[in-house]
C-alpha cells in the first residue's frame, strides 16, 4: 500500500465523490417521485398489484452492467453519458420502492382510514395527511435498501467510464494500484454508512408518534 | 431491433470454446462455486443465531453492512492481491451470496412455533436434533427464499468476472463494449437475464419439491403469514437481484 498517494490526490478523490452521491442519489428522488403514486395504484387495485410487482422484481433481476450497456442504445444517448447510470439507478429504485409503498399503504389500518374520512378528510388529503405518514417506517426500509445498494452499483459504471468512485478501481487494476481500490471501497462503504444514518434520522424525525410510546 | 439480436441469433456464436453454450456453462460455474462457499458459511451461522436466539442484531448488522461493499472493487481488489485466480472470483461473489442466504437461514429458524420446539425438547430430542429435525424444516421456505434471492445476485454479477479476463456471459458485454459491437452486448445482457430468471425458476420447482407439504397449505399458520407478523422489513431476505 502507498498511502500518501491519498493525500496528493485529495482533488481527484473529493471530485470523484461528490460525482458518486450525485450518481446515487439523484435515482433515489426520482425514484420515489414515481415508485408513490405506483404503489398507491397497485395497493388500490389488486388486478394492477399483480402485474406490477412480478415486473418490478423481473426489472430487478437484469445486471446493471447490462442496463448501463444497452440503455445508450434504448435512449439514443451517448455512452459515455451519465444520463444511462441515472436512469438505470432510477429503473432499480423504482422497482425496489413500487413492493415497498403498496406493502405499506396495504398496511394501515382500515379503521384509521374510516376515521380520517369521518372527519371529513378528501381522499386527496387523507392520503397526504394520514395514509403516507403512515407508511413512512416501512418506506424508509425501502429507501435505505434502494439507497445502499445504488450507492455500491454506481461504481459498476466506471466500466463504461462513467462510476464516481468505481473510477478507482478501474484505474487502480489497470495501473496494479491497491491502495487506490481499497480507497474507493473505503469511501464507498464510508458514504453508504452516512446516508443509511441519515435515512434513518429522517424517518425518526418524520415520525414524532413512534417515539411517544403511543400504538398508532 | 433486428441489428440488436444478429449476434445472438447467429449460428456460429453457438459453438467452439468461446461459443454462447461454454460461456453459460462458465457463468454457471463461477456462479455455483460462489454459491456453495456462501452458504457454507452463511447457512450454519444463521441456523446457529437462528437456534439461539441471540445475536439477531448482528444478522442484520452483517447484512447491511455485506450489501455496501461494491462489487467491482472487492473483486479488482483480491485479484490484485491474489492473483488472476478462481479464488478471488469465488470469495468475490460469494460475498454476495452470503446477506440474503444468512437473512434467510435466520429468519426461518427464528420463525418456527416455539410450541413445536418446546415439544421436540419435551421428547428428548438434543439441540443438535432439534436444529436438524424440526428447526431447519421449517425453516426450508425461508432459507430456500435466501438462496433464491443469493442465486438471482450472484448470477447478475458474475457477468463482472469477465473484466478481470475470466469467461462468462460477462465477456459478451466487455467484449461488445471494446468493439462497440451494440448486438454482442445486448447477447450478453438478455442471456445473463435469462440465465438468471431461469435459475429462479428452477430453484422455485426444488423448493416446491422439498418443502414439507404441511408448511405450504394456506392456513392461519402459512409461512408468508409468519414473515409478515415477525419479522421487521430488515430481517426479510432482500428482494432478489440488483446487481453489479
Amino acid at each position: 500500500m502507498v498511502w500518501d498517494w491519498i493525500p496528493r490526490n485529495t482533488d481527484l478523490i473529493v471530485r470523484l465523490l461528490g460525482v458518486h452521491t450525485l450518481l446515487a442519489l439523484i435515482p433515489v428522488v426520482i425514484g420515489l417521485v414515481i415508485a408513490v403514486p405506483l404503489g398507491w395504484l397497485a395497493s388500490r387495485n389488486p388486478g394492477l398489484r399483480s402485474v406490477l410487482i412480478p415486473a418490478a422484481s423481473v426489472l430487478y433481476t437484469i445486471p446493471s452492467l447490462a442496463v448501463f450497456i444497452v440503455l445508450p442504445a434504448v435512449l439514443g444517448t451517448q455512452i459515455l453519458d451519465p444520463l444511462n447510470v441515472v436512469v438505470a439507478l432510477t429503473i432499480y429504485t423504482v422497482a425496489l420502492l413500487v413492493r415497498s409503498v403498496s406493502d405499506a399503504l396495504a398496511a394501515v389500518p382500515a379503521l384509521v382510514v374510516a376515521a380520517a374520512t369521518a372527519m371529513g378528510y378528501k381522499p386527496g388529503r387523507r392520503f397526504v395527511s394520514v395514509e403516507l405518514p403512515l407508511a413512512v417506517p416501512v418506506l424508509v426500509a425501502g429507501l435505505r435498501v434502494a439507497a445502499v445498494s445504488n450507492i455500491s452499483l454506481v461504481s459498476v459504471g466506471a466500466l463504461i467510464g462513467v462510476g464516481g468512485l468505481g473510477q478507482l478501481f478501474t484505474e487502480g487494476y489497470q495501473r496494479d494500484f491497491p491502495t487506490e481500490i481499497l480507497t474507493g471501497i473505503v469511501l464507498i462503504v464510508a458514504l453508504a454508512l452516512v446516508v443509511d444514518g441519515l435515512l434513518v434520522l429522517a424517518g425518526r424525525f418524520a415520525t414524532p408518534w413512534t417515539r411517544m410510546g403511543v400504538g398508532v | 431491433m433486428s441489428l440488436l439480436f444478429s449476434y445472438l441469433f447467429d449460428a456460429a456464436n453457438w459453438s467452439g470454446p468461446t461459443g454462447i453454450p461454454a460461456r453459460i456453462g462458465e457463468h454457471l460455474f463461477y456462479s455455483l462455486l460462489a454459491l456453495a462457499l456462501g452458504a457454507v458459511i452463511a447457512i450454519p451461522l444463521g441456523a446457529l443465531i437462528g437456534h439461539t436466539q441471540k445475536g439477531g442484531f448482528l444478522v442484520v448488522g452483517i447484512a447491511n453492512g455485506m450489501r455496501a461493499l461494491p462489487e467491482l472493487g472487492l473483486l479488482t481488489l483480491l485479484v490484485l492481491l491474489m492473483g488472476i485466480d478462481l479464488l478471488p472470483v469465488t470469495i468475490a461473489l460469494a460475498v454476495l451470496a452470503v446477506p440474503p442466504l444468512l437473512a434467510g437461514t435466520y429468519s426461518g429458524v427464528r420463525n418456527v412455533d416455539r410450541g413445536a420446539v418446546d415439544a421436540a425438547r419435551g421428547m428428548g430430542m438434543r439441540e443438535w436434533q432439534i436444529l436438524t429435525k424440526v428447526e431447519l424444516p421449517n425453516a426450508l421456505p425461508l432459507l430456500l427464499g435466501g438462496l433464491r434471492a443469493a442465486a438471482l445476485q450472484v448470477i447478475a454479477t458474475a457477468a463482472v468476472a469477465a473484466y478481470v479476463s475470466f469467461g462468462g456471459l460477462g465477456r459478451l458485454l466487455i467484449d461488445g463494449l471494446k468493439s462497440l459491437d451494440y448486438s454482442q452486448m445486448a447477447a450478453g445482457a438478455i442471456l445473463v437475464a435469462l440465465l438468471a430468471l431461469a435459475v429462479e425458476g428452477l430453484l422455485a420447482l426444488v423448493q416446491r419439491a422439498v418443502v414439507s407439504p404441511g408448511l405450504r397449505g394456506g392456513g392461519k399458520r402459512s409461512p408468508t403469514a409468519e414473515i409478515t407478523r415477525s419479522t421487521t422489513p430488515e430481517q426479510i431476505p432482500e428482494p432478489a437481484g440488483a446487481t453489479p
